[in-house]
C-alpha cells in the first residue's frame, strides 16, 4: 500500500465543516509526507461525485439542516458505502457520526442514518458543552481529548463498541462508537490535531504500521489539555465553572 | 408613584457606583449600571423611552461601526464604549447621558431580540452573523432566527441591513422599512445554505440566490467602493481611515444609519473620517521602543478581514504579527476555530504565537507552514522582542482587553 498515494476525501467541508473540521484532513496529510508518503485531499463539495475508493473518508460537525442534506446527499451516492465495504478508513464526527448510524433525530422524528455503524441518535436533556477527555478502549490510543458541543447523544448497538468512557461524564459514560475502520466521536471539529496517537491509529489501518513521528507541538498541544481536563476534575473544576458565569462583556 | 421613585433611586445608585468604579481607575462602563439594574430589573424600557434609539449588532463590526454612528451624530450622544455590549453596559451608557439625547448601543447578537422588544421604535443595524463562540450561541442559524421572529413580531422596527450575508437579509426581510446596504462579508461558510428553506444557494460574485424558494440578495442602495460611497445612485468621495475592507463595509452601514436618523451624508462621512481609533483598536502606541497597533481577531471570518487589514498596515511582508489567542468565556472556550482561519496567508511573515492557547495556535500554524516563534509571555511583553516595526497584536477577546487595558495605563 505504502508505494501508492493515499487518498484523503473531506466529505461536504461547506455542510460538516462548523468547528474547523478541515484541519483533520490537514493533520493527516502532514504526518504522512513527513513519512515520505504521497497523499492527497480531496475536497468533496456536495456538487462532486463522492470517490467511491478512496483510503480515508472524513465527516465533520454541522447544523441540524445541512446535516440533512449531506446525509441525502450520501445515500443517494452510496460511494461512501462503497468504501466502507472495500475497507476503507472513516472519520465521523459529530454530526458526521450521526448520520453513519442507524437513526438519527430530524425535524419529526427519528430518521433513518446511513447504517454504516451501529449507533443510533437520541436526544439529551440539554447540550453537551464542553472540554471532554475520552479513554480510548478500542485503539490503543491513551487518552482522547477535546471539545465537544451537541445535542444528540449516539449510543453503539449490539453491532459497535462505544470509542471510551467519558470524563467529565456530564450524564453520559461513554463516547463515540468503532466498528471495523469506522470510527465516530462527538470530539469535534480538529480532533486529530489534539490527538496524534489517533491520526497515526487511522494512518496505519491504511499504510501499516508507523513510526513515532516527531511533532513536539501537536504532543505538547496533547499533554496541555489532557492534563487541564482530567486534572481539572481534581483541582479548581468549581471556580472555573463559577468563574464562566462572571458577567463577561464582549465585542 | 412607586415607580418613578425606584428608577430615581436606580439613577443615584449608579451615579454613586459611577463615582466607586473611577475612584478604582476603571472606566465605569459597566458597573453602574449593574448596580442600576439591580435596583430596578426593567429599568432598560424606561431609559430608552421618549428618545431616539439605534441598535447596532452582528458578530464582527459592532464596537466600530457603533463609534462611526456615534461619531456621525456628534458630542452628547449616549453610547456603550468598549464593547460593553450587555444590559448592564446599555444602562450605564444611558444613565450617563441626558434623558432625551440619542442613543447608539452596541448589542450583543443574542441580546437583541428583547432590546427590540423593549425599543420598537428603535432603528436595528444589522451586521452579520458568523460562526462564533459557538459554545455559547450554538448555531449561527439559530441567531438569525432568533431576529426573524423578533422582526416579524415588530416589523415597525426601521432596519438598515448588510445585503451581503444571507443570514441578515433572511431576518431583516421580516420588517416593513429596511436600507440594504452591500455592507460585505468575505467569509462564506456559515450561510452556505439557505436561511429560510436549507437548499444550497447559488453563488455568483457577491450575489447569492436561493434556485429553491427564491430568497436572494437584495439590491442595495448604499455600496462602499475603494473611494466613494455611492448612495441612491449618488458619488459621495470617501475619505478612509480605518484600515481594511471590512471597514468600509461597516461605514457605509455607519452612514446609511446617521442618515436615517437625521444626518446628511456628507457631514456623517466627515464625522466618521475623524475616527482614528476605536476603543483601543487601530492606533498606534509606542512600546518598549517599538511601534505597536493593536487589533481584535476573534473568529475566523474576523480573521478573514483581520488578515486583509494586516497586509493593508504591513504591505510587503514588513513588520511583525504577534497572534494572541486565549480561550476564556468571553473568547469562546473551544479554539477549533483556529483551522478555519486561512493563516496561511501568514507565510512569509515574521510571526511570534502567544496567548494562554498559543499551542493550539502553534500546532495550527505548523500545518499552515507558516513560521513563528512561541513565545506564552504577555502579549504586549512578546511584542517587545519583534525584529521589525511596526508589530500589529491581533488577539482574541481577553488578550485584547488586557493590551488595551495596559496600553491605557501607560498612556
Amino acid at each position: 500500500m505504502a508505494d501508492s498515494v493515499v487518498d484523503i476525501a473531506l466529505i461536504f467541508p461547506e455542510l460538516l465543516g462548523t468547528y474547523g473540521d478541515g484541519g483533520n484532513a490537514l493533520v493527516l496529510a502532514r504526518r504522512l509526507e513527513r513519512r515520505g508518503i504521497e497523499n492527497r485531499i480531496l475536497e468533496i463539495g456536495i456538487d462532486d461525485p463522492v470517490p467511491r475508493s478512496a483510503a480515508i473518508y472524513l465527516l465533520g460537525g454541522g447544523e441540524d439542516s445541512p446535516q440533512f442534506t449531506a446525509l441525502n446527499a450520501l445515500r443517494t451516492s452510496g460511494a461512501l458505502a462503497a468504501g466502507v465495504d472495500a475497507g476503507a478508513v472513516v472519520l465521523a464526527v459529530c454530526a458526521g457520526f450521526q448520520l453513519v448510524g442507524t437513526t438519527l433525530w430530524g425535524p419529526d422524528g427519528p430518521v433513518d442514518g446511513l447504517g454504516l455503524l451501529d449507533a443510533a441518535t437520541t436526544r439529551a436533556p440539554s447540550r453537551l458543552v464542553g472540554e471532554v477527555a475520552v479513554r480510548d478502549e478500542q485503539l490503543d490510543t491513551g487518552w482522547l481529548v477535546g471539545f465537544e458541543n451537541h445535542r444528540g447523544v449516539t449510543t453503539p448497538g449490539a453491532g459497535a463498541n462505544p470509542l471510551g468512557t467519558r470524563t467529565p461524564e456530564r450524564g453520559f459514560a461513554t463516547d463515540g462508537a468503532v466498528h471495523g475502520r469506522v470510527v465516530g466521536t462527538y470530539l469535534h471539529g480538529p480532533v486529530l490535531a489534539r490527538n496524534p496517537r489517533l491520526a497515526d491509529r487511522l494512518l496505519e489501518w491504511v499504510v501499516g504500521p508507523l513510526d513515532p513521528l516527531a511533532d513536539p507541538q501537536a504532543d505538547l498541544l496533547h499533554e496541555e489539555r489532557c492534563a487541564e481536563v482530567i486534572g481539572s476534575r481534581a483541582r479548581g473544576g468549581a471556580a472555573r465553572a463559577l468563574s464562566r458565569r462572571l458577567p463577561w462583556r464582549r465585542p | 408613584m412607586a415607580a418613578p421613585n425606584r428608577v430615581r433611586l436606580a439613577r443615584f445608585a449608579a451615579r454613586g457606583a459611577g463615582f466607586a468604579a473611577r475612584l478604582r481607575g476603571g472606566r465605569a462602563s459597566v458597573f453602574p449600571g449593574y448596580v442600576a439594574l439591580k435596583v430596578k430589573p426593567d429599568l432598560v424600557p424606561t431609559l430608552l423611552a421618549g428618545r431616539p434609539v439605534c441598535l447596532v449588532s452582528g458578530t464582527n463590526g459592532k464596537t466600530t461601526t457603533t463609534a462611526m454612528i456615534t461619531a456621525a451624530l456628534g458630542p452628547g450622544t449616549a453610547t456603550n464604549r468598549d464593547g460593553a455590549n450587555l444590559p448592564a453596559g446599555w444602562a450605564s451608557a444611558l444613565l450617563e447621558a441626558a434623558r432625551s439625547a440619542p442613543a447608539v448601543l452596541e448589542v450583543d447578537e443574542a441580546y437583541l431580540p428583547a432590546l427590540l422588544e423593549a425599543a420598537p421604535h428603535a432603528l436595528a443595524v444589522l451586521l452579520n452573523l458568523t460562526r462564533d463562540q459557538l459554545d455559547r450561541h450554538s448555531e449561527t442559524r439559530m441567531l438569525a432566527e432568533h431576529w426573524h421572529d423578533a422582526l416579524t413580531s415588530h416589523p415597525e422596527v426601521r432596519v438598515v441591513a448588510n445585503a451581503d450575508d444571507p443570514l441578515v437579509a433572511w431576518a431583516a426581510s421580516a420588517a416593513f422599512h429596511v436600507t440594504w446596504v452591500a455592507g460585505g462579508g468575505e467569509w462564506r461558510a456559515d450561510a452556505a445554505a439557505c436561511p429560510a428553506c436549507g437548499s444550497l444557494l447559488d453563488r455568483v460574485g457577491g450575489e447569492w440566490s436561493c434556485p429553491a424558494c427564491g430568497l436572494r440578495r437584495p439590491q442595495p442602495t448604499v455600496v462602499p467602493t475603494l473611494t466613494t460611497l455611492r448612495v441612491g445612485g449618488v458619488d459621495y468621495p470617501l475619505r478612509v481611515s480605518l484600515p481594511g475592507r471590512a471597514n468600509r463595509g461597516n461605514l457605509a452601514m455607519a452612514t446609511a444609519a446617521a442618515n436615517l436618523l437625521g444626518m446628511p451624508i456628507d457631514r456623517a462621512l466627515a464625522e466618521i473620517a475623524g475616527l482614528r481609533s476605536v476603543s483601543g483598536r487601530y492606533g498606534r502606541h509606542r512600546v518598549n521602543g517599538h511601534e505597536v497597533i493593536v487589533l481584535l481577531a476573534k473568529n475566523p471570518a474576523g480573521w478573514c478581514e483581520t488578515l486583509d487589514v494586516i497586509d493593508e498596515l504591513l504591505p510587503d511582508h514588513s513588520g511583525t504579527v504577534v497572534v494572541a489567542v486565549n480561550a476564556r468565556g468571553p473568547d469562546g472556550r473551544d479554539p477549533s476555530w483556529l483551522w478555519d482561519v486561512p493563516f496561511e496567508q501568514l507565510a512569509g511573515r515574521a510571526v511570534i504565537a502567544t496567548g494562554e492557547r498559543a499551542t493550539d495556535l502553534a500546532v495550527r500554524l505548523d500545518h499552515a507552514r507558516v513560521t513563528y516563534t512561541k513565545d506564552t509571555r504577555p502579549p504586549l511583553v512578546a511584542a517587545a522582542s519583534a525584529g521589525a516595526d511596526p508589530v500589529v497584536v491581533a488577539a482574541t477577546y481577553t488578550n485584547f482587553l488586557a493590551v488595551s487595558r495596559e496600553l491605557a495605563r501607560d498612556g
